[in-house]
Formats: C-alpha cells, sequence, structure tokens
C-alpha cells in the first residue's frame, strides 16, 4: 500500500530531487525496522521527503520501475539504516558493500550498534551450541562472534535501543535531511525520569535499576511504570560501573543477577566488560 | 538565622493571625481555588509525598510521614494525622516555576520569509501550599539568578509573578534536613503570602495561620477560625524550636566559600568520584540548580523548527562540550563542580549559598552521596592532612 502511494507522488528517478533512503538487515529480530513502518502519521510526509529505494520490509520491489530488489541492493543511497549485527562470513562482505554504495550510514538499535542478544556467544564457545541445538551442525555457517557495525565499516551515527525509539528515528533521518546533528543526548536515564517528574524507585522503593549508568533515549519508560530499567539502550557516556554495580548489590541483587542484567540486548558493549569482575569482588560497596 | 516564629516583620501581621481546624484548611483550599488560584500541594502518589495539582484539602497528605535517610526515601504513617510533617520529596516548587520542558519560540517557512512566533502561553495562577521555610529561600534564590539581572527569564517571570507563596514551618526535620546551617529554617523568612504552623495536640488539629501580604490578609479574613490564642502561639513557636534542636544534618562551621575555593585540590574529589554515577539527579531536585539547554527541532517538510529548552545539569559531558571534547571530562571534575557552585562560587555570582539546606540531594542521590558528609570531610582535610601547599584560609 505504501508502495502505491510512493508511485503517486513520484516523478521518477531522473528527475527526482529526494535523497533516497535504504534499510538493511543483517542478524536482528526486525523491530528496529519496524518502528520505521510504525511511524504511521509520519510516513507520508517522510516519502515526500525521502525516496524509500530499498526496504525488503516494506516491498519487495528496487526503485521506481518496481523491479524486484535483489538483497545487496541497487545503490548507491544518501541515507542507509542498518540493523542487526554481524555473525557470518556472507554478512561481513555485504556490510562493506552496503558501506560502499551509502553516502550516510546510521545503525539502528543494539544488535547494530552493540551486536545484540546474540553477541551472547562472545563469552562461550559456539560449537558447542551447534552441536546441541542442531542435528546437523555442519550445515551451520557461522561466526565465533557478533559484532556490531562499527567493528566492521566506518559508521557515521549509532542510534541505540531494544528496539529504537520512534521520535528518536525521526529525529535522525530529520536532522540528516536539514543538515544538522541530530537532538540525541547521551546522558543517564534519569535525566529523562527527573524531566518528566517520576519519583525515583530506586530510592523511594529500592527497587533495582540500571538508569543511572544507562543511555537516555527511551523516554524513561520503565521507571514511569515502577519497573527497574535493564539497560536497553546500552551504556550512557562514562558510567561509573564500579558504582552502580555496589548499589545494585546493596538493592539486593546476587552476584549472579548482576551479571546477567548486563548480559542482555548490549551485553557486548565494551563499557560492561568490567562488570563480571565487579560483581565477583563483593567486597567494595559505596554504601557501607 | 532567625527561630522567631510570630512573623510580626510581616505588614499585615498586625493581629496575631488566626487559629484553623482541618475544616478551615479545606476551607482555605476552597477559597484559592474560587479565586481562581491552580492550588499545587503536597499529595500522595506512587509512595512518595509529591507536588500535584490538588482540588480538595483532602488530597494533603493526612497521616502520612517520611524516612529519610541517604539514597533512601520511605512513607510511613503517623498516627497524629499531621499533614506537613515531612519533607525532602521528589520534586521542589521548581517544577512549577522553572519547568523542565519549555517551547521557546517556533518559526515557519512562509513563501521566502521565515516568521518567529515566541511562545507565549499565559501561565496559570498558582497557589502553593505548603511551601517549607527552606523552599522558600530558594525561591528567592532562583528570583535573583533567573530575574534578578540584566536578563530576565520570560517563563520563569511570568510563572512567579503571580503565585500565592503559603509557608507551613517545619516542626518535623527530616534525617537529611540542614536548614539550620544555612539559615533558611525551621521558622519561615519573610517572603510569604500566608504562613502556618501546624499543631496537633490534645486540643485537637490546628494551624495557627498569619498573612505576610495584603492578598493574604485577604484570604486570611475568608476562612473560619478564631484569632490565635496565647497557648496555640506558645505551642508552634515551642514545635519549630524544637525542630531546630533536631536537624538531621549540619554543614561545618568554617566559611564554606573558602572552604570550597582552598580544597580544589583535595583527595576527597576521588574518593567521591568514585561513588558518583553522575547521573545528573542531585541537580534535578535541587530546588535551587537552574541549568538549561536548548534543542532546536525541526520537522520533516523542513519548513517548520522549534526551540525547546529543557532541563540541564553540569553532571553532562555535553554541559562542557567544546570542540574536541568536554572541559569536564571526569567525574570528579563534574561533582566537584556542582559542590563548589552550590556552596562556593554562588556567593561570587548571585551574593549568596546556593543551598538551602533541604536534603533533596542527599535522599535522591541513588548512592547516598551527601554534601554535608563531603563538606565534613574536606573540612577535616584542612584541619589535618592537608598538604602546606593548600591555600588555607588566612
Ligand atoms: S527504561 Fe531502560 S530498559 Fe526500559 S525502555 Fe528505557 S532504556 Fe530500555
Ligand atoms: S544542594 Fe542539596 S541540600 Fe542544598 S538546596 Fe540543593 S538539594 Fe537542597
Ligand atoms: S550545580 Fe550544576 S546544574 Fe546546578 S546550577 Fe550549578 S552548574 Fe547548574
Ligand atoms: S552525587 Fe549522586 S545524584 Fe549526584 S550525580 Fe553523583 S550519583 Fe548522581
Amino acid at each position: 500500500m505504501v508502495t502505491h502511494l510512493r508511485a503517486a507522488t513520484e516523478p521518477g528517478p531522473a528527475t527526482d530531487p529526494r535523497p533516497t533512503l535504504a534499510v538493511w538487515k543483517f542478524a536482528s529480530c526486525d523491530g528496529c525496522q519496524l518502528t520505521l513502518l510504525d511511524c504511521e502519521d509520519e510516513l507520508l510526509g517522510l516519502t515526500e521527503r525521502v525516496r524509500i529505494d530499498h526496504f525488503l520490509e516494506m516491498t519487495p520491489a528496487e526503485g521506481a520501475d518496481g523491479e524486484r530488489a535483489r538483497l545487496a541492493g541497487r545503490g548507491p543511497y544518501d541515507l542507509s539504516l542498518v540493523e542487526g549485527s554481524i555473525t557470518t562470513a556472507e554478512d561481513a562482505e555485504r556490510i562493506q558493500h552496503v558501506r560502499r554504495i551509502s553516502r550516510y550510514l546510521v545503525t539502528i538499535g543494539a544488535c547494530a550498534t552493540a551486536g545484540g542478544i546474540q553477541a551472547l556467544r562472545n563469552f562461550t564457545d559456539v560449537d558447542e551450541f551447534l552441536d546441541a541445538v542442531y542435528a546437523q551442525p555442519e550445515y551451520i555457517g557461522t561466526l565465533e562472534t557478533s559484532t556490531p557495525i562499527s567493528a566492521h565499516v566506518p559508521v557515521d551515527f549509532e542510534l541505540r535501543g531494544c528496539p529504537i525509539d520512534r521520535r528518536q528515528l525521526l529525529e535522525v533521518i530529520t536532522a540528516h535531511l536539514a543538515g544538522r546533528r541530530p537532538q540525541i543526548s547521551s546522558h543517564s536515564v534519569c535525566f529523562e525520569c527527573k524531566r518528566r517528574g517520576t519519583t525515583c524507585i530506586t530510592v523511594a522503593h529500592g527497587t533495582p535499576c540500571l538508569g543511572p549508568v544507562t543511555h537516555a533515549g527511551c523516554g524513561a519508560i520503565c521507571p514511569a511504570f515502577g519497573r527497574g530499567c535493564y539497560g536497553c539502550f546500552g551504556p550512557m557516556s562514562k558510567p561509573n560501573l564500579r558504582s552502580m554495580v555496589a548499589q545494585l548489590r546493596h538493592d539486593g541483587m546476587s552476584e549472579r543477577d548482576i551479571q546477567r542484567v548486563f548480559r542482555t540486548f548490549n551485553a557486548a558493549s565494551p563499557e560492561y566488560a568490567p562488570v563480571p569482575d565487579l560483581a565477583a569482588e563483593g567486597q567494595h560497596s559505596s554504601r557501607a | 538565622m532567625s527561630l522567631d516564629a510570630d512573623g510580626n516583620a510581616s505588614p499585615a501581621a498586625a493581629s496575631d493571625g488566626l487559629v484553623i481546624s482541618r475544616g478551615g484548611m479545606a476551607a482555605l483550599v476552597d477559597v484559592l481555588v474560587r479565586r481562581g488560584f491552580t492550588v499545587v500541594g503536597p499529595t500522595v502518589r506512587d509512595g512518595a509525598i509529591v507536588l500535584a495539582e490538588l482540588r480538595s484539602a483532602d488530597e494533603l497528605p493526612y497521616g502520612r510521614g517520611v524516612e529519610l535517610e541517604a539514597g533512601r526515601y520511605r512513607l510511613r504513617e503517623r498516627s497524629d494525622g499531621a499533614a506537613f510533617a515531612n519533607s525532602a520529596g521528589p520534586q521542589s516548587w521548581k517544577a512549577f516555576l522553572h519547568p523542565s520542558r519549555v517551547r521557546e519560540w517556533s518559526a515557519d517557512r512562509v513563501g521566502d520569509e521565515v516568521v518567529f512566533t515566541a511562545d507565549q502561553v499565559t501561565p496559570p495562577r498558582y497557589a502553593f501550599l505548603g511551601v517549607r521555610p527552606c523552599d522558600l529561600r530558594a525561591i528567592a534564590v532562583q528570583d535573583r539568578v533567573l530575574t534578578g539581572g540584566v536578563y530576565r527569564d520570560p517563563v520563569y517571570e511570568g510563572r512567579r509573578s503571580g503565585a500565592l507563596l503559603i509557608v507551613v514551618e517545619c516542626t518535623e526535620p527530616g534525617a537529611t534536613c540542614f536548614c539550620v546551617s544555612m539559615g533558611t529554617g525551621p521558622a519561615a523568612s519573610p517572603g510569604y503570602d500566608l504562613v502556618m504552623t501546624e499543631v496537633v495536640d490534645e486540643d485537637g488539629h490546628h494551624f495557627w495561620a498569619r498573612s505576610g501580604s495584603p492578598e493574604g490578609a485577604e484570604i486570611l479574613a475568608e476562612l473560619p477560625g478564631h484569632p490565635a490564642d496565647p497557648e496555640t502561639q506558645e505551642t508552634a513557636r515551642a514545635g519549630v524550636a524544637a525542630a531546630a534542636d533536631r536537624m538531621g544534618r549540619t554543614l561545618p562551621e568554617a566559611d564554606l566559600r573558602e572552604l570550597m575555593a582552598g580544597t580544589l585540590d583535595a583527595p576527597r574529589w576521588d574518593d567521591v568520584a568514585g561513588r558518583c554515577l553522575t547521573c545528573g539527579n542531585c541537580t534535578m531536585v535541587c530546588p535551587t540548580c537552574f541549568c538549561t539547554t536548548t534543542e532546536d527541532i525541526t520537522d520533516l517538510t523542513g519548513d517548520h523548527a522549534e526551540r525547546w529548552r529543557l532541563w540541564d545539569s553540569c553532571f553532562d559531558l555535553d554541559f562542557s562540550q567544546l570542540h574536541g571534547g568536554p572541559v569536564r571530562a571526569s567525574s570528579r571534575s563534574r561533582y566537584r563542580q556542582w559542590m563548589t557552585h552550590k556552596l562556593g562560587t554562588w556567593y561570587d555570582q548571585f551574593g549568596s549559598s546556593g543551598c538551602v539546606g533541604c536534603g533533596r540531594c542527599i535522599v535522591w542521590c541513588p548512592v547516598g552521596i551527601d554534601i554535608t558528609e563531603e563538606a565534613a570531610a574536606l573540612h577535616d582535610w584542612t584541619r589535618s592532612g592537608a598538604p602546606e601547599s593548600a591555600p588555607e584560609s588566612p
């Protein structure tokens, strides 16, 4: 249906002044791409400003002539949104190609930005999993690790979240169209709680919460519903994990729980690397 | 600091005020609503005593108190039914006077021109019910910062100029309060329209109310009650005086401005930096912190732009971002900026302390960092361990 709307507004590539947009999928769940389709009220306006040329989730066609799209795309594209992490040798090749045909490349979501939940494999032996899960593991071609896009190619902007926030996605696209820097802050989720007037659930109820070390962007959804932030936007700039881990322990989390709460969608974030040791230390406490 | 709670300094306190009951408090809210005020006061929500719009006095936190500690806030029942025997809630009045998000202007491309429209929303006329004495002083501090200089903030001014301030003196300081050290409480200083002292004794539950402005006097005249008898005044004064002796915290008895200026290299800053999450909560809950940032946004058409103003914090790396990176990159430098501004450089900038001793930053710091404990540690360092090079006060 959206394809139909596009056709109506499209004068054709040769004369079309709109920048082109491509959406790419690597190892991921599709949730972040769907956020683009989720921009229901803005989608029409968006298609007036950009030509969505390659977006397999939306249409199997590419370009104005409606030709069947290939996985590699036709290119070049002005703006590429990349979802997913690199987990296969083929994808490691393909991202190089995507980079070559993209002027501005934005990674969207925890998988593309930090490796995703599939990066749990980075902490263990993949072959063991293959043997345990698949009857014929020799048919599975996969890498030892799940890595973010930035480990393979230069990235122009990284948008956080699992999934990404709809308003932030629109802000990144809008800012790109206007040639300005996106208004995306890298401070803690606490800023968002305080600005929206949420009472701190850690202080008032003793609920463990990763908000103080987590990158803002969601609008502090979870604490507003009485639930501790579990860090789906990944680490903020320069998080103090030593103090955070001590606080989580103070709020009743065991060493195992602390390890696990950081081993989710952003498990492979380098900022989280010291967590297992800090959780095991058990001695340090800022709340002595 | 004055513990004199009789309000004699105020112009309209020719009489000794009025004693009103809980029924009189209900009448007060009704009178305020009838006079067109948006009444804001304490009420229980999400397990805390927050500030929110009140439709009736029934929404006041009667019988609810708080247990406060560094990094910890818990509601508890109070058998005496008092409504104002609590402090250091999660917000301060700045949430209403200096809101966290404001659109300043928008711009539209119309033909070849760009048309700017300043946002001129007429703010509601607020009546703040239950302003603590320290909060009253915090409002005075923000008055100086936001309207006292050459550049006046129209958003703040618009909300502040019509606001009616009803102070309730403190008879139950929290474990994190230190208004006596800052000279800001527990008795009210001038600047209010009405002041009340809550008295719960064998004679019942009363409020001794006095006016501090003509408008306050008018409102008082509309309330049911009886002229304040000497016994009630005595009990009320004694309650406030006793509160002064039960402060949960103190600041070192030293010239704080000199203490801050003389300890910039103290090792204690590394210690607190190890604990500080740089989450920014302390600045957001502080009733005097005023810093904001602006965000310029455009919409998809590219023909419409808006400028928004949002609360900011010196704990944000972007706060000191210049070309090449943030000036205050370490958490040490960011914590030090916050504390030296509150207790030291604020004097140079605005002629007063930036801290009124409300204790909110202590309570609402998730890891319980305590500005009084940090100040005491710095003070100890100057007296014992400070190297000779440290500039001691002469
Ligand atoms: S509060 Fe935390 S876990 Fe919840 S949506 Fe936001 S970043 Fe994700
Ligand atoms: S610095 Fe802390 S105690 Fe002082 S006014 Fe601010 S929040 Fe209150
Ligand atoms: S302490 Fe920080 S946030 Fe508060 S007023 Fe000073 S610089 Fe601004
Ligand atoms: S002092 Fe506490 S509230 Fe303030 S930034 Fe540090 S951890 Fe957060």
